[in-house]
Order: structure tokens, then C-alpha cells, then sequence
């Protein structure tokens, strides 16, 4: 068993082209939308966003429609539960334990009637080596643009909502719309970042990597930057490491990511 | 007369089958500081509510500068009840100034020059600039507050509604944002509605009371409404109103002993 090598390397990296620029993306996506992840308290929800959109992307497998549209309705589906029953943390949580194992029987029972091709399968849920198509990347672009140019135009009203939402609400700011808003870019957010890791790693993407940019810095400016720099790496780096053993990307990505948030809190103890 | 920032006209609001209030009738004018007093569970807070358009009236209306209110507003500034804020939360002194002034745009959180300047000008007012570069979690509840202020007053309001922005507060930190308080509405001619259970720290600056206890209510001056004889009416009950150095302290006749939050029916320092 070898978990790197590096030999042939040159010759398998044009391969993995369309996986660098869906891994770039996802990056910059979920790097952003971890911020408010985090600052929203809704780390959990996105687990169970995702097992939602695994459902869905299993059900579309079986059935053989286009497994990413499935995924966004998964996703949307659970975002849109979650969104309109959790408005409290505390009744999100209860819910979001409600809805992931209900979503993933859903969907472990669409795979196990899943005739074709096992590593589809298992790719849904832990994530694919290198296996993303042109029309697959084409999606992904399309989601991660409409996230990003979403995430942008509502990004100075979103924070002043998730950071101090009384305060927000008597300034005008109209916290309920931007609630809805949000939770419809992360239930996109989540349904292309489950094409790449899976969605038992979603996490890794979304919430690591805020979480360790939150660990070293609380300006609005640098915490996303950090963020998205932390997830870029450990998508590209996970990646490129897989590459050369031919084991799934997870495994790597999910590693980096945690090394990643380690190296923060060890910062941000020694900095104290 | 000016007309009024905000006309409160005949408003009731009942939950279920307690009464909070009913035909409140207020107009107040551009630099006024009305102090909205009582006992818990009397109002006080709802009606801020209310006028922020976040709970509706049973009966009534409330107008913001001649418009019925909708969901908050730019031109009002808000104090919210202390609470202390998670110290994760990656937001910053200047920050929390900063989205006090252009939180509600549509954009990234960039700072024209202007903004910044801004900023800086009322982190001297609540003389908080060692404190720009900390988060508001790691503060204390009276350099919390000061900022709540500056927050609120930053882009220069025509009503500032503050809920008990001096609870948790010592009587020194008390004085200083009550102070701050009221030279900022000065300086920017904005109405104060300052809701609190204590008058005492705010009194010499309060120019109208709304005083709420058992769902009737009494509007005035201090010296209107802070007696014996207007208080014992509006309870229901005998009530004492005792001054003494120039504090205001509000007793139930049939009180043996008193402290600071006593509950209403029976005493309360006012």
C-alpha cells in the first residue's frame, strides 16, 4: 500500500485538470460560506444538509437523471426544512438530527437498488478521485458562480444579520429574506461540494476551514481570505496527493483541513 | 411645534387576555428624552417592539416621522438589553461601529474614507479607541455598552431606542453612558425613548416619563408623574414616592422592606 507516489506524475496531472478547477471552486465557495457557517451557528445543519443531498443525488442514480440536479434538490429540500422550522438554534438541531438519518436510509436504500457502476456509489458519499466530466464541471461552475455572485451582493447586510441580528433588524436590514437567501446558497454550496468529497465529508469543506481562519483572525476582511486560503489548499493539495496513489481525494483533503485547523489553535495559543 | 419624530396614536397591545397597555396616545418631539418606566412584564420592552415594527399593535397606530412603521428603520438607532455576545464571534469594536453605519448596504464590507472617518470621530465620543481592535466578546459590559451607543448614534438618528442599556452596569459606567447618551441626542437633535427601571441615573436629562404598571399607564414630567398621589392611582395600590437627595425612590406603602428589584407591587427603586 502506498500512499504517495509521485512517479509518472507529470503524465497524470492534464488528467485531473477538470478536478483542479472544480477543486478551485469549491475552494472559494465553501471558504466563503464557512464564515457565515460559523458565525450563524449552523455547522450541523450542513451535515444534514448534505446527507439530504446525497439522497437526492442517490435517488437521481438510480432513477437516471442527472445526479447533480438531484443533489440540488436534496439539498435545497433540507435547507428550505431546516430554514423554516430552525429559525432557533436549538429547534435547528433537534431537526437537522431528525433529517440526516432519515436522508441517508433514503439514501443507502437508492444505492443498494443501484445496479451500475459501484464506485458511483461509493464516490456520493466519500467522494470522487477523478472522475469529473466536462458537463459535470460545466454544473459546478454554474452553482458556484451563482453562490459566489450571491454571496457577494449580500455580503455587508448578511454579516451585520448573522453578527448581531436585533441590531440588524432595527436598522431595516431584512434578516428574514437574507435567512432564505443564505440557506439557499448553502444548499447549493453543499450539492457541489457533495459531487467532489462526498457527503460525508462536506464539513471538511464548508466548516474546517472558517473555523480555522476564526481561530487566527476576527477581522471581516482577513477571516474569509484565510478561510478560502485554507480550503483552496486542502482541495488542490488533497487532490494532487491522491493523485499518486489513486485512493480517493477525502482521506487527503479531509487531512489537510484538519492540520490546517490544528495549526491555528496552536497559533492562536501561542499568541496569547 | 415641530412635527413629531414618532406619534404613537390610541395603540393597545394584548396578549391573549392580559392587557399590556391600551390607548396610548404619545407624541414625541426631535430632542426629546422620554424614559419609559415600570415593572417587569408591564410593556416597557414590547413597546419598543412595537415601534420597531416587530410586534403588532392589537389596536392603534405608531407613525415615524409621519409613516407607519414597517420593519426597523435607518433613521432610528437601537440599544439592545446588555447581553453578553460570544467571544467567537469574529466581530471587532470598530466593526460593530462600522455596521452601525453601513450594515444594511448590499455589497462587500469595504469602507469608503468618509466611513472610516466616521469611525474613528465616534470612537473618541464613547472614548473607546483602545478598545478598536478587540473583539466585543472579550469586553466588559460597560465598554460593551459604550460601544452599543456608538453603534446607535453613528449615523445620526432622529430616535434612539435604548432597552435597559444601564442594567449590569455599575453606578459609575451607569453615569458615563447615560452621560454619552445624552450629549450624542444633543449633538445630532435625536429623540431618546430610554426604557429602564431605574429613573435615578437618567433623571436630570428626562424630560417626559411614560410610567406602565398593571396595563395603565401615565405620561408627564418627573414631577408630574413621580408622586405619591399619581403612582397609588395608577397601581391601584397605596405607593410611596420618596426623595431623598435628590433620588427618586418609589415605595409600596404596604412594603416592610425594600431593595433595588423588588417586584412592583410591593416597591420599587424608580
Amino acid at each position: 500500500m502506498q500512499f504517495f507516489n509521485f512517479s509518472d506524475y507529470a503524465e497524470l496531472i492534464p488528467l485531473v485538470q477538470n478536478s483542479l478547477i472544480a477543486g478551485l471552486l469549491l475552494g472559494l465557495v465553501g471558504g466563503l460560506i464557512g464564515v457565515f457557517v460559523m458565525t450563524r451557528d449552523m455547522s450541523f445543519a450542513v451535515h444534514g444538509i448534505s446527507e439530504l443531498s446525497f439522497a437526492g443525488a442517490a435517488f437521481a442514480l438510480l432513477l437516471g437523471f442527472n445526479v447533480v440536479g438531484g443533489s440540488i434538490i436534496g439539498s435545497l429540500v433540507a435547507a428550505a426544512i431546516i430554514g423554516y422550522l430552525g429559525a432557533k438554534a436549538k429547534d435547528r438541531n433537534s431537526i437537522v438530527a431528525v433529517l440526516m438519518p432519515a436522508g441517508l436510509g433514503l439514501g443507502i436504500l437508492a444505492l443498494a437498488l443501484y445496479q451500475g457502476r459501484a464506485a458511483n456509489k461509493f464516490g456520493l458519499l466519500t467522494g470522487q478521485i477523478v472522475a469529473v466530466d466536462n458537463p459535470q464541471l460545466l454544473s459546478l461552475v454554474l452553482i458556484c458562480a451563482v453562490v459566489l455572485i450571491g454571496l457577494l451582493i449580500i455580503w455587508r447586510p448578511l454579516t451585520f444579520a448573522s453578527l448581531d441580528p436585533e441590531v440588524a433588524a432595527a436598522r431595516g436590514v431584512p434578516t428574514r429574506a437574507l435567512s432564505i437567501a443564505f440557506m439557499l446558497f448553502l444548499g447549493l454550496a453543499v450539492a457541489a461540494s457533495v459531487q467532489i468529497v462526498g457527503a460525508l465529508l462536506v464539513l471538511s469543506l464548508l466548516v474546517t476551514p472558517a473555523a480555522a481562519a476564526l481561530r487566527v483572525s476576527s477581522s471581516p476582511i482577513a477571516t474569509p481570505l484565510l478561510s478560502v486560503a485554507f480550503a483552496v489548499t486542502s482541495v488542490i493539495g488533497g487532490i494532487l496527493l491522491a493523485l499518486g496513489a489513486g485512493l480517493p481525494i477525502s482521506p487527503y483533503v479531509t487531512t489537510i483541513s484538519f492540520l490546517i485547523y490544528v495549526a491555528c489553535r496552536v497559533i492562536e495559543r501561542v499568541k496569547k | 411645534m415641530a412635527s413629531p419624530v414618532l406619534a404613537i396614536k390610541n395603540a393597545s397591545l394584548t396578549f391573549g387576555e392580559r392587557k399590556l397597555w391600551s390607548n396610548l396616545n404619545l407624541e414625541i418631539q426631535p430632542h426629546e428624552f422620554i424614559a419609559v418606566i415600570g415593572s417587569n412584564g408591564s410593556g416597557k420592552t414590547t413597546l419598543l417592539k412595537a415601534i420597531l415594527g416587530q410586534e403588532k399593535l392589537s389596536q392603534g397606530s405608531i407613525e415615524f416621522k409621519g409613516k407607519k412603521v414597517t420593519r426597523g428603520s435607518r433613521r432610528m438607532g437601537y440599544i439592545p438589553q446588555h447581553r453578553a455576545i460570544d467571544s467567537a464571534s469574529p466581530m471587532r469594536a470598530i466593526d460593530m461601529l462600522r455596521l452601525g453605519l453601513t450594515g444594511h448596504s448590499f455589497g462587500l464590507p469595504i469602507s469608503s474614507r468618509d466611513a472610516n472617518a466616521k469611525v474613528q470621530h465616534i470612537l473618541g465620543c464613547v472614548d473607546a479607541f483602545d478598545l478598536a481592535g478587540k473583539r466585543v466578546g472579550e469586553l466588559s459590559g460597560g465598554e460593551l455598552q459604550r460601544l452599543r451607543v456608538g453603534q446607535a448614534v453613528i449615523d445620526e438618528p432622529d430616535l434612539i431606542l435604548a432597552d435597559e442599556p444601564l442594567s449590569a452596569l455599575d453606578l459609575a459606567q451607569q453615569k458615563v453612558i447615560a452621560d454619552l447618551l445624552d450629549r450624542e441626542r444633543r449633538e445630532h437633535n435625536s429623540a431618546v425613548i430610554f426604557v429602564t427601571h431605574d429613573v435615578n441615573p437618567i433623571l436630570s436629562m428626562v424630560d417626559r416619563v411614560l410610567y406602565l404598571a398593571n396595563g395603565n399607564f401615565k405620561i408627564g414630567t418627573p414631577d408630574e408623574v413621580l408622586r405619591s398621589d399619581v403612582l397609588t392611582e395608577l397601581y391601584g395600590t397605596p405607593v410611596d414616592v420618596i426623595r431623598d437627595q435628590g433620588r427618586i425612590l418609589v415605595v409600596g406603602a404596604d412594603n416592610q422592606h425594600h431593595h433595588d428589584h423588588i417586584s412592583p407591587e410591593r416597591g420599587e427603586w424608580n
